[in-house]
């Protein structure tokens, strides 16, 4: 049972840093600390690039392999992805990055509390039909303020479809893999029956178009970059960003959060209501898919809610986001702005004559990449951490009691 | 003299630049009992851990009966005859006795067991050896101290004759420690040949022959039991002059603080409760230990008591109110704290600063928020302060990660923590397992200014000496229940250990 926990720990122990850094510079006292979060923080960085540079390697093996021709022309193609052409290639580049910036960052904010929210696309759709709805339906709300009781209303669809596994796992220990990937399910028969009854467009099989006056605002960005289709989406992503990593890195409930998430045991011990806090995270990452949905839907982009039995792809996407920005709230931008960019690059693929989906495998592969980093940084810490323990501990004592990871206390004299 | 069996000579073993043993040579004569005294981490079980075939060696060589040796395995181990009781037995659940012992070495005949022939060779072993165990009884279902009779009787089996004994006396009651010395001499007398790990030096003066004493990896002496003190040994094992008797001042007894009654805890799938109608009373400026073997529901019962898990029946007063339904939090607040058995499951954030586990009780206060904004500089100012007063040694100081402790400084950040919150009960469970004789001394220490202080101590300790050195009152815990009220001054080891073990009982009344 401790070993289990351990083991937590452990997996969660390298994705740890950021957070670690944004903690440090909160405390501006200590100028030593802060050295060592960047040192952290910078790591992570260089093995997230490692990642995306080993991806790329493969594509361009993977090009070679289908038109050795092309393929130096394809990897440009990815690498400049939405900066093809005119800007609109920019706002394509942008309108697929901002829903999964949200569903990235519901994943990263889950798994701070060691949640695994696989649940992000079930959120995304039932945020999504909410305001979908809201913006049809809400005739008697004035325009001025219609997108932002949309968005409220997308934040509260989303936040009571992540609640369900979280009071599930909080309350009776259910896993929250197994719950969110069923609330997906329902959440997808739901949205299709709620648009099919209520705002359903028969001659498109989709759901209505939302009315203009309930668009997310523009400010003037939409005659500034004509044909980008940009509004303040992308604004709003940075503005959740930074919220979600001061809530977790400053704020006493990003304390709890983030204990609960490490040691879900001595959380409980120091009165920390875990169950509670559980919960929380849960809604917190709900409502961040659920507002990924209104962005994409309102944003004026020509997406329609349909009702074609599929997942969104959306949530799903979120898992690589975070992943790659080692579940940073802020890392979380900057990588979801690159899998959006890569992948309008790869649908210019197809002008060289090569399939779009190449561009999946290339991200697959990213991702695969990241996810070896994070087992090759656990490694590398692991050897640092006993060598440093066993420098540190011969001046001190008589030895190291510090138990190995998976040692229990009375079995430390085996390592020594 | 007779002929040295194993001969270690100048073993090296490191862990990268961490050197656990130094030059150390070790010899062992046939027939002889020769104890490897030490701390821990002085490189005890390293060094049998080499011999084991556990851990390769650096420099140095091995011979076994005049022979040089490599052991890359455990089974390089067992075909040179040599075998081992680990200090956590390696026995499963629910096989028999007999389906343990030949567990690994299954007599079979054309890839069938022969069951009959096994069960008549272990009836045979454990009557020559007066190890009495049914061979057709669970595991499960055995004590502890029959548990490690079938270790011994696995390694009688295989026809070991070289018998390691990691720190074997841990887990029992004195009684069964008494049977285990019987046995071991008796072992030693049919000619095998034992080497035993302990750090208890009345056990080496009673059935030792030979001491090897080892200290920070290096070899320090090896002794002639019967030509040495016991003084003399704590010297040699520690460094310097030990006072192992704890001074305790006389306080006189204040009113009750803390106490339960008819606190009950059921177990999951059993019919029988954890904690069994437990009623204790702990005044101010008194320490009261509860001493008993491990799992006898002491866990539990702390559990109850600090509200990890509510009990099931009865109730808990602190300061005469009745806290029983209350949540942690509000005991914390209450004034109870809270040294808890696992430090690293329960009392420490491992991935958290030092910092952080400083204030893992206290985060919420004024002092370190401000409307809901951590006020980590204040934070950073109140841990260098504890750890300047409590001398938490780390590398990087109150920054340094949880994990970046060594055991002895993880428990003393949690002293600190505990015992800076001036609560008024302070409930320690096991706090010095697993360290060295100067985190002891410090602990015990801290414990004896609480109660000098006027604080409630309660005690769950499975140590003998610490329960005798440290306490005021000793209550018995014996399958939930308390089942002896004792005063240290009236009573000693041997009588603890009849109620330990279930064979004496009182009725206890608060």
């Amino acid at each position: 049972m401790s070993d289990s926990s351990d083991k937590n720990n452990d997996n969660k122990l390298n994705d740890k840093p950021p957070a670690d850094a944004g903690q440090v510079e909160a405390s501006e006292a200590e100028i030593n600390l802060a050295a060592v979060g960047r040192l952290k923080g910078s790591y992570s960085i260089f093995s997230s690039v490692m990642a995306i540079v080993t991806g790329l390697l493969v594509g361009l093996i993977i090009l070679m392999i289908s038109n050795p021709a092309n393929a130096g022309q394809g990897l440009l193609t990815i690498l400049k992805g939405g900066m093809t052409g005119s800007v609109s290639g920019f706002g394509r580049a942008v309108a697929t990055s901002i829903p999964i910036i949200m569903t990235g960052l519901s994943v990263a904010f889950a798994y701070k509390a060691g949640l695994f929210n696989i649940g992000a696309s079930g959120q995304f759709m039932i945020g999504g039909v909410c305001a979908v709805f809201v913006a049809i339906k809400g005739t008697m709300i004035p325009d001025s303020v219609l997108w932002l009781v949309c968005m409220l209303a997308a934040m509260a669809g989303g936040a009571i479809w992540g609640s369900v596994p979280g009071l599930l796992k909080a309350y009776f220990k259910v896993n929250e893999v197994i719950t969110s990937i069923m609330m997906n399910y329902i959440g997808m028969y739901l949205t299709k029956i709620i648009i099919e009854r209520t705002i359903y467009d028969s001659r498109y099989a989709r759901a209505q178009a939302v009315p203009l006056r309930a668009r997310i605002p523009t400010l003037g960005l939409d005659t500034r970059f004509p044909g980008a289709n940009l509004n303040i989406s992308l604004l709003l992503c940075i503005i959740f960003c930074v919220i979600i990593f001061i809530i977790s890195s400053r704020t006493v409930f990003g304390f709890e959060l983030t204990a609960v998430g490490l040691n879900p045991d001595a959380s409980r011990y120091a009165g920390i209501n875990s169950k509670r806090t559980v919960v929380i995270a849960m809604i917190g990452a709900g409502a961040l898919a659920g507002i990924g949905a209104f962005m994409m839907y309102l944003g004026g982009t020509g997406v329609y809610m349909d009702t074609k039995e599929i997942v969104a792809a959306q949530g799903f996407n979120g898992i690589p986001v975070s992943l790659l920005a080692m579940n940073h709230p802020i890392g979380v931008f900057f990588t979801g702005l690159f899998i959006g960019h890569i992948t309008i690059g790869g649908e210019n693929l197809q002008l060289f004559g090569y399939s779009k989906e190449i561009i999946d495998m290339i991200i697959a592969v990213i991702i695969y990449c990241a996810a070896f980093s994070l087992i090759f940084k656990q490694l590398l810490h692991r050897i640092i951490k006993s060598r440093s323990k066993f420098k540190t501990e011969k001046p001190g004592g008589p030895g190291p009691q510090g138990p190995g990871r998976y040692a229990r206390p009375e079995e430390t004299e085996v390592i020594s | 003299m007779s002929k040295n069996v194993i001969e270690m000579d100048n073993i090296t073993k490191r862990f990268g630049s961490f050197t656990a043993v130094d030059d150390v040579t070790f010899h062992l004569r046939k027939g002889e009992i020769h104890a490897l005294l030490g701390e821990n981490g002085a490189g005890k079980t390293t060094l049998v851990n080499v011999l084991f075939g556990l851990y390769a060696h650096e420099e140095g060589t091995i011979k076994i009966n005049g022979e040089f040796a490599t052991l890359n395995n455990p089974n390089d181990a067992n075909d040179y005859g040599i075998g081992m009781v680990h200090q956590h037995f390696m026995l499963v659940h629910n096989f028999t006795v007999l389906e343990s012992i030949i567990l690994g070495y299954e007599p079979a005949r054309g890839g069938i067991l022969n069951m009959r022939e096994a069960h008549k060779r272990v009836v045979e072993i454990s009557e020559r050896y007066k190890l009495a165990v049914d061979p057709d009884a669970e595991i499960s279902e055995i004590t502890v101290g029959q548990q490690q009779r079938v270790e011994i009787l696995k390694m009688l089996f295989r026809d070991n004759e070289i018998l390691i004994f990691d720190e074997p006396t841990a887990v029992l009651t004195p009684q069964e420690i008494d049977e285990l010395m019987k046995i071991m001499s008796r072992l030693a007398d049919e000619g095998k040949s034992i080497i035993f790990i302990t750090h208890k030096l009345n056990e080496i003066q009673e059935v030792a022959d030979r001491v090897t004493i080892l200290r920070k990896g290096k070899h320090v002496a090896t002794l002639d039991v019967a030509e040495t003190t016991a003084g003399e040994m704590s010297e040699l094992m520690v460094g310097r002059a030990v006072d192992l008797e704890v001074e305790k001042g006389y306080v006189k007894r204040g009113d009750v603080v803390f106490s339960c009654e008819y606190l009950a805890v059921k177990r999951e799938l059993s019919e029988k409760n954890a904690v069994h109608n437990v009623s204790l009373e702990v005044h101010a400026g008194e320490i009261v230990s509860i001493a008993g073997v491990d799992g006898n529901g002491q866990s539990e019962l702390v559990y109850a008591l600090t509200g990890i898990t509510p009990p099931d029946a009865g109730k808990i007063f602190l300061n005469g109110v009745d806290i029983s339904k209350w949540s942690i939090r509000q005991r914390t607040k209450a004034g109870m704290a809270h040294i808890p058995e696992d430090r690293q499951r329960f009392g420490l954030i491992l991935d958290y600063s030092l910092a952080n586990n400083l204030v893992l009780q206290t985060y919420y206060e004024p002092r370190f928020q401000k409307r809901g904004f951590m006020r980590f500089s204040s934070i950073l100012e109140y841990a260098d302060e504890l750890i300047e007063r409590f001398d938490i040694r780390s590398s990087e100081g109150a920054t340094s990660m949880g994990r970046a402790l060594s055991g002895g400084n993880q428990q003393k950040a949690i002293v600190a923590r505990e015992l800076d919150r001036d609560a008024d009960i302070i409930i320690a469970v096991q706090p010095v397992r697993g360290l060295d004789v100067g985190a002891i001394e410090y602990i015990h220490g801290q414990l004896l200014e609480q109660r000098d202080e006027g604080k409630a101590v309660l005690l769950v300790s499975f140590e003998l000496d610490e329960v005798m050195n440290l306490s005021d009152r000793i209550l018995v815990m014996y399958e939930g229940e308390i089942v002896a009220d004792l005063d240290p001054e009236q009573t000693d080891e041997r009588e603890l250990g009849l109620y330990m073990a279930g064979k004496k009982k009182e009725a206890v009344h608060v």
